[in-house]
């Protein structure tokens, strides 16, 4: 075995570690690392439903409704829990899934994505409308919370925040993988190639959608949690649908249908955003949006798919080219 | 001799179209039958309206006794009526193995979410299954990349996949080598008799049809004109002229 066709393998423990690594040169990176982190857990959801075809522009509402779960709950018992956040969080985004899924998954393409998005404006009117509530258009302060009962310093918890994020969304980039190559996880990928055999094989395409829809709420609302504690603020603005977008936008930078594309893409799109905003002042939505024109004419495949065919054409300067290049785009799925 | 599934008074039509007039038709438990009729004759329509893809306007079907006219494909399935499409209805991504592998799953009702496909039980059985319909050596391809020819046997394989006990199969011959035809049907046919499972193929290639059918239905213009044994229906004059004299 050649260096170059370990690359790819290689390629996702050494990117984690660098991200790992990162805080400790540049502290002020944890936060932004951490907000991407909390992105990708969303894209990843977006991604479960792109493997069936589907796109949603109105995942933000789990997002929101997850975070608000947790500021609620943060604000009922005065600061609140950091692990039953995150469960409530989970929880109430999956309920919410159920509900709004079980109508949704009877649509296909278009209109499955303008009813997710018919459902987000109605969070977000309800989460602007109710004041007493919801804080309205301030929206509602998440006190810092304690984590299993310990209160911590802000380092320490933003600390904690990145590196736990960090491990849960390994952990759950792996436990989406094993999905999709679960036999109802290839029946979900179905739903885009041919609905018509799946039914005649007697499965509901339906309850395989709902299950991918359910995975995909779980997945938003994991990461509107984590953005929640993070930001220590949650806005209408989750709900938007200009979030939807965003999310969208960022698993089709990092490759449509790519559990580690979910995550470049957010680590990618948070970077230049920070950036660009920074130094491009008002233009740098126009740069965000050159760069996903880019993608879409020359990279369908996304960040990922760059970087397969990247590592393809060196390897195949090897004898095992192909190979190689099968093996990048594999590890890179 | 009990019917595994009988049609009784099928209408159907499409615009100025009769696709079903008065079908009536029993299918016998054990046997072969084949449909055989021209083009639009109304063949399709009735696998569409047995497997629930089509509301009849008129009439009812019944699989062992029980009416399954207003029923869903996914529900009819369910009980055990599998079938091929005359144009093949594939997972076009999916390898040929994991089309019957997906297949299998939905049979076992393997829902578990950390099972892989790839190493669910019945793998050795599907391998088997291609080995059958002679496509091992493609069985790590994506079938959107194989010939139409493979693509029906595929097709067929997935159909028998989930063990059915009644199996319909709509041109399962058109677009294979005409090399294969016979020995693959050969095959399918063997394994039909050895599981005891009925099937009901639609065909057009009368070579076929004498080797194969117990029985054959002879359907024009929505309607079954003639049914009975296939020396006494391929020598009977109105189906020499409408249907061979046709199709050959
Ligand atoms: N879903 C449909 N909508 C409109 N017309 C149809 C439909 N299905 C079949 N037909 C028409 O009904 C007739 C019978 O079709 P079909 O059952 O496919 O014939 P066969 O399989 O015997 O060749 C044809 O004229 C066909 O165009
Ligand atoms: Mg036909």
């Amino acid at each position: 075995m050649t260096f170059m066709s370990l690359v790819p393998r290689l390629a996702i423990p050494l990117l984690l570690i660098a991200v790992a690594l990162l805080p400790f040169l540049a502290p002020w990176s944890k936060v932004m690392l951490t907000l991407a982190l909390a992105k990708g857990l969303a894209v990843l959801g977006i991604v479960v439903l792109l493997h069936a075809g589907q796109v949603s522009f109105g995942h933000a509402l789990f997002f929101a409704v997850a975070a608000y779960s947790a500021a609620f709950l943060g604000q009922a018992f005065g600061g609140g829990e950091l692990v039953s956040m995150v469960l409530i969080g989970v929880a109430s985004a999956v309920v919410v899934g159920l509900l709004v899924g079980l109508f949704v998954v009877r649509y296909r393409y278009i209109f499955f994505g303008m009813l997710n998005l018919a459902f987000s404006m109605i969070v977000f009117s309800v989460l602007e409308k109710f004041y007493h509530y919801t804080g309205g258009s301030d929206g509602l302060q998440v006190a810092r919370p304690l984590v299993l009962g310990i209160e911590m310093e802000r380092p320490a918890f933003e600390s904690l925040l990145f590196y736990g994020g960090l491990v849960i969304a390994v952990i759950v980039a792996w436990a989406v993988h094993r999905y999709f190559d679960s036999p109802i996880g290839h029946m979900l990928k179905t739903i885009k190639t041919n609905e018509t055999r799946l039914e005649y094989l007697g499965v509901s395409a339906r309850r395989v959608l709902l299950v991918g829809y359910l995975v995909s709420a779980a997945l938003c609302g994991l990461g509107g949690v984590l953005m929640a504690v993070a930001q220590g603020i949650v806005t209408p603005e989750y709900a938007w649908w200009i979030r939807s977008g965003e999310l969208v936008f960022i698993a089709i930078l990092g490759g449509a249908g790519s559990v580690s594309g979910a995550f470049v893409g957010a680590l990618v799109y948070e970077v230049v955003r920070t950036y660009a905003s920074a130094f491009a002042g008002d233009v740098w939505q126009m740069i965000l949006g050159f760069f996903l024109l880019g993608i879409i004419l020359y990279a369908p495949r996304g960040l990922i798919g760059v970087y397969g065919s990247f590592m393809g054409r060196i390897g195949s300067n090897t004898a095992s080219g192909k190979e190689a290049k099968r093996r990048a785009m594999e590890a890179a799925e | 001799m009990t019917a595994l599934l009988e049609a009784k008074g099928l209408e159907i039509h499409f615009g100025g179209v009769v696709a079903a007039s008065d079908v009536n038709l029993q299918i016998h438990e054990g046997k072969n039958l084949a449909i055989i009729g021209p083009n639009g004759a109304g063949k399709t329509t009735f696998l569409n309206i047995c497997t629930g893809y089509l509301k009849p306007s008129a009439g009812q079907v019944f699989f062992n006794g029980k009416g399954i006219t207003r029923k869903s494909p996914r529900e009819i399935t369910r009980l055990g009526v599998a079938r091929a499409f005359q144009i093949p209805q594939l997972f076009g991504e999916h390898t040929a193995l994991e089309n019957l592998l997906i297949a299998a799953a939905a049979r076992e009702r393997r829902w578990a979410p950390f099972t892989r496909l790839g190493q669910i039980p019945e793998r050795a059985e599907m391998m088997h299954l291609l080995e059958m319909v002679n496509c091992v050596h493609v069985a790590d391809r994506p079938v959107e990349e194989l010939p139409e020819g493979q693509r029906k046997l595929i097709d067929i394989a997935v159909a028998l996949a989930l063990k059915p006990k009644l199996l319909f199969m709509d041109e399962p011959t058109s677009g294979v080598a005409s090399s294969e035809k016979f020995a693959v049907l050969d095959i399918v046919a063997k394994a039909l008799t050895e599981s005891k499972v009925t099937s009901v193929f639609v065909e057009h290639d009368m070579g076929i049809v004498e080797r194969f059918a117990d029985e054959v239905a002879v359907w024009n213009r929505g309607e079954v004109l003639h049914r009975g044994m296939p020396d006494d229906i391929l020598s009977h004059a109105d189906v020499v002229r409408d249907v061979i004299g046709e199709e050959i």
